[in-house]
């Protein structure tokens, strides 16, 4: 019904809901928030058909601060409520918004699922290596050794990768990107382009438990030695394209190696194809310092989504079937007793 | 081939067996055989031949919890039993009067169960030393005397089946499994049932192979007409004639609880005007309405397998927020799971059923045995002050307006309900008189689609949480143009919804929610009497599977001039706004559960009644006299001997020795 008057073109101030918002001054959720507000100015979207869907902690109070529709539900559990809501209503626009402890430790069991089955969704998943809301223990992303009120001399277990995680999940499309990045609104979209589980992990900085954890990549100054944002169909250059990401034949694996004069095929700069698993996998395997920190999209190849398939195997059951109630109730073997008769008249 | 062991000394036979004199009132048969032998469907199949035969009947179902637990052993016995005769049939009997054994261990598990003087079938065929041994016999009881007082009927089943089905050219192993179809036949033959419709019924089950289809019906066959022609000790086997059930006119069918829940939430959702949504988990005894709802997509079911039980019932949620009839199904352990979930659709006020089929706790417990001992989880299983109204279903059919009641509680106040049923209800099968849908009532849902406040500053705004004359809020889907607005888990202010921590709103709020299910109780139907006057000297109370044993308990009691009534609860919470005064107009209560008094408690806490606990947790139904002789202490002029705990009884389903050899 509401199509027949288009929606005016909506600016950032349309989808800061009337709430005040209550991260700690110079949290990192701010920049994500206004990325996100302008990703969605950007991609034209109706507030009225999306949605936020958030679990637990700081990163998902998230909902309550987007002018939308929007559910704040329990710790770890978005993806099924998501799940529910994308199947109950398929046009509305999904967007799932997590943590580390919340998506990745109460929630990897549903995180894990969600991607298996390739919901259309859009999954922020905001990793600030901690948990801040519950101030500030060590998380399934914290480095060994953390510091924290629940490991005093340093965590001991070994941190999870999110976006290995997601591609060992099944996941078809899978980015990287950090909070006050310039490019975040860019790697939404194309997440949102993706039809299907779209997974995003964001480096969120914590400022009080964790402050300043992604400084060595995420800093202004040097980023270009240190990260590495990845472009469908371009080379893997870095550092101001001096330096590259080969691949280690003899290995299998890759390699940083010095590009001259800019000629990258004679380095042996590999380009990059969003739709290469092996070489996603790789990627988001790099271990940081040998290697610079590589973001933007790394994986994208979409296959039908989870509530598509739904809605066709339904559709194909549905087929040829009329929804009469009487018949239903009345199946099977019946019989019939007619009235002043003390037994049955006769089968059916 | 056949061996025939005519009882020792028959001359001493018992005559108050299965051959009356007259027509019995009501008999009961229990098949019991490996749990690859086929005995439910056997069971299911005679079920359905005695319900078109008019009779009314009752049916239990008990089976290992094993898939294919070891060939021949006392844990892997199935078995079942039916009660059926020309009267109001509401248990699946107390003592069987016929016992069919398919080998020794089914002998061994459940002849103890059997009225002196019952018949057994025994297929003496599978009377080995290999399967004595299984069975722990060191000495053929079908040889030693040690059944004398009973009637017995050995004869080699197996090699009768092989033989019918000869022409068919069948393998050993495939030839065998006719012999369920032969028993069938033969216990046909006995109670006079027509074998039309299951011929029909094998015809359309094997139509891929129809050779396999000819095999079973000549195995039926065969084991009809060996009833008919077999001289078997002259007077042992005769024909038993049940006069059909007085019943109300109308269509009938057999249905199982689990077939009717599945059929009233559909039926639920339609007069509602929604779609349904199940989002369950795999869950013994639960799983079967998944299963039901699965084909019924025509009726604009979606049904989702979730990861685990958070998931299902977060997912429901979700579908519920979306506009959709949120459901969700489980057993104890799963609902345990679901706890958190629950409160969340509570606090936000977004309508849900969640459907407990109950079964023996705590945690695994008995997965495939019965109980009602999640009533507690069921009405205070939940962090915080989070209120959430209970139905329980009594019978399978009752289960169809159970669903359907808990349906129309779920959207027409805006809250998760619960409604509890149990492993009995879920796989026991009884004559359903099919409902006309037409004469239902309604209850179609208007989902919010205009702004319905206004703002401090004069706009216009919307206020999800804004009550009605009930105290419920609107249903606003996500979608509807300009009603934005966000839900969540954090307590919220009346009216916008928007967190607020504040002492007030939390004492308003909380306080809100729980007059609003409190005011549930004047939609329900006041608290009538099952049977009996509105006073006297005891009420016999109950909910759930008890309804049948506690009926005919308080019925001969009554034949027997006793003043007692029967009080059965279907609204567990909110209670019928009468219950508190029809109790207090008896002199004593007495409340048998299966479980260790979990209603008793509720009753005394609402009502301060001194409600008299009768429990049972054997994982086995109460049976008719247990309860009968409970009643029996409330008139003896003995003080203090009422109520209290009752053992496990050797006799009944599930035997003791079965399910722990």
């Amino acid at each position: 019904m509401n199509d027949m008057t288009p929606i005016a073109k909506l600016t950032i101030k349309d989808w800061e809901s009337d709430q005040e918002v209550r991260w700690c001054p110079g949290c990192g959720d701010y920049a994500i928030l206004k990325a996100v507000q302008r990703t969605m100015v950007d991609l034209g979207s109706d507030p009225a058909k999306t949605v936020f869907v958030s679990g637990i902690g700081c990163s998902s109070r998230f909902p309550y601060y987007m002018a939308s529709y929007g559910f704040h539900t329990i710790h770890g559990r978005a993806p099924a409520f998501a799940t529910g809501i994308k199947l109950a209503n398929p046009e509305l626009d999904v967007w799932l918004v997590t943590g580390d402890g919340d998506g990745l430790s109460i929630g990897g069991n549903h995180t894990m699922h969600v991607l298996r089955r390739n919901l259309d969704c859009q999954i922020m998943l905001f990793n600030n290596e901690i948990y801040g809301l519950t101030k500030g223990q060590y998380s399934p992303t914290s480095r060994l050794g953390t510091n924290s009120p629940t490991s005093p001399i340093g965590s001991v277990d070994r941190p999870a990768l999110p976006c290995a995680f997601a591609l060992g999940a099944g996941a078809r499309f899978v980015a990287r990107g950090f909070d006050v990045s310039k490019e975040l609104p860019n790697v939404l979209k194309a997440a949102h382009a993706h039809r299907g589980a779209a997974f995003i992990e964001i480096f969120q900085n914590c400022i009080v438990y964790n402050k300043d954890v992604f400084e060595d990549f995420a800093a202004p100054k040097g980023a270009e030695a240190r990260q590495l944002w990845l472009k469908q169909g371009e080379p893997m250059l870095f550092n101001k394209g001096t330096q590259g990401i080969a691949l280690d034949v003899e290995h299998l694996t890759l390699k940083v190696v010095d590009v001259a004069d800019g000629d990258w095929q004679a380095a042996g700069v590999i380009v990059h194809d969003v739709t290469n698993r092996s070489v996603a996998h790789m990627l988001v395997e790099l271990p940081f310092g040998p290697f610079p920190m590589a973001l933007g999209v790394i994986y994208d190849d979409p296959q039908p989504s989870f509530e598509g398939a739904v809605a066709q195997q339904d559709v194909k059951q549905r087929e040829g079937k009329v929804a009469n109630l009487a018949k239903l109730l009345a199946k099977g073997q019946t019989w019939t007793v007619a009235p002043e008769d003390q037994g049955p008249l006769s089968n059916v | 081939m056949t061996t025939i062991l005519a009882p020792k000394n028959s001359e001493s036979q018992p005559q108050t067996g299965v051959v009356p004199e007259a027509a019995p009132e009501a008999v009961v048969v229990r098949f019991a055989g490996d749990s690859g032998d086929g005995m439910q469907l056997t069971g299911g199949q005679f079920t359905l031949s005695t319900a078109l035969a008019g009779n009314d009947l009752a049916t239990f179902p008990d089976f290992p919890a094993e898939i294919r637990a070891p060939q021949g052993t006392l844990f892997g016995v199935s078995a079942f039993q039916i009660n059926f005769g020309s009267t109001e049939i509401t248990t699946a009997g107390d003592a069987p009067d016929v016992l069919v054994a398919m080998n020794p261990a089914a002998l061994k598990t459940n002849v103890t169960a059997l009225k002196p003087g019952g018949l057994i079938i025994a297929d003496a065929g599978e009377f080995s030393k290999r399967n004595l041994e299984k069975a722990k016999y060191e000495v053929n009881p079908l040889e030693d005397g040690s059944l004398a007082k009973w009637q017995l009927l050995a004869f080699d089943i197996s090699a009768l089946t092989l033989e019918s089905v000869k022409p068919f050219g069948l393998g050993n192993k495939e030839a065998l499994r006719c012999k369920n179809m032969w028993t069938l036949g033969l216990a046909l033959w006995m109670f006079d049932r027509d074998r039309a419709p299951l011929i029909e019924w094998l015809k359309d089950k094997f139509k891929k192979n129809p050779v396999l289809a000819d095999a079973n019906i000549a195995a039926l066959n065969a084991g009809h007409a060996y009833g008919e022609t077999a001289e078997i000790g002259g007077h042992v086997l005769e024909k038993v004639q049940v006069a059909a059930a007085p019943s109300p006119a109308g269509l009938y069918r057999t249905v199982n609880g689990a077939e009717a829940i599945s059929y009233g939430l559909v039926a639920g959702a339609q007069l509602a005007g929604l779609k349904i949504f199940f989002g369950g988990y795999p869950i013994t005894p639960a799983s079967a309405i998944l299963h039901n709802l699965v084909k019924m997509k025509e009726f604009g079911v979606t049904t989702f397998q979730a990861e685990d039980e958070i998931a299902a019932i977060c997912s429901a949620i979700g579908a519920s927020w979306a506009g959709q009839l949120g459901v969700t199904s489980s057993s104890g352990p799963g609902i345990a799971l679901k706890g958190e979930a629950m409160g969340l659709a509570v606090i936000t006020e977004l309508p849900l059923v969640i459907v407990n089929s109950q079964r023996g706790g705590p945690s695994t417990g008995l997965p495939t045995k019965t109980e009602q001992s999640d009533l507690y989880q069921a009405v205070y299983g939940r962090n915080g002050d989070a209120p959430v109204p209970v139905v329980a279903a009594r019978s399978p059919a009752d289960a169809f307006e159970c669903a359907v009641e808990a349906c129309r509680i779920a959207v027409q106040y805006m809250t998760p309900v619960i409604l509890l049923t149990d492993g009995y209800i879920a796989n026991a099968a009884e004559p359903w008189l099919v409902p006309d849908p037409a004469t239902f009532t309604p209850f179609p849902v208007t989902f919010l689609e205009e702004l319905n406040g206004e703002a401090p500053n004069g706009q216009k705004t919307v206020l999800p949480y804004k009550r009605d004359e009930r105290g419920v809020r609107p249903w606003i889907k996500p979608g509807t143009p300009g009603l934005m607005h966000r839900i969540g888990g954090i307590e919220k202010a009346p009216e916008t919804g928007d967190l607020d921590y504040s002492p007030d709103t939390h004492q308003k709020q909380t306080i809100a929610r729980l007059e609003k299910v409190n005011g549930i109780a004047g939609s329900i139907p006041a608290q009538e009497v099952s049977l009996g006057e509105t006073s006297g000297k005891l009420a016999v109370i109950g909910w759930g599977s008890t309804f049948g044993p506690i009926h005919q308990a308080v019925r001969r009691a009554r034949a027997r001039g006793l003043a007692v009534s029967h009080i059965h609860v279907r609204h567990i919470w909110p209670m019928p706004a009468n219950l508190g005064e029809l109790l207090k107009s008896f002199d004593h209560v007495l409340v048998p559960e299966m479980n260790t008094g979990q209603f008793k408690t509720v009753l005394r806490d609402q009502y301060l009644v001194d409600a008299k606990p009768l429990n049972k947790v054997s994982g086995q139904p109460f049976t008719i006299a247990e309860i009968e002789t409970a009643i029996g202490t409330f008139f003896d002029n003995i003080s203090g001997n009422e109520g209290g705990e009752l053992p496990a009884d050797t006799t009944q389903l599930p035997s003791i020795e079965a399910v722990n050899p």
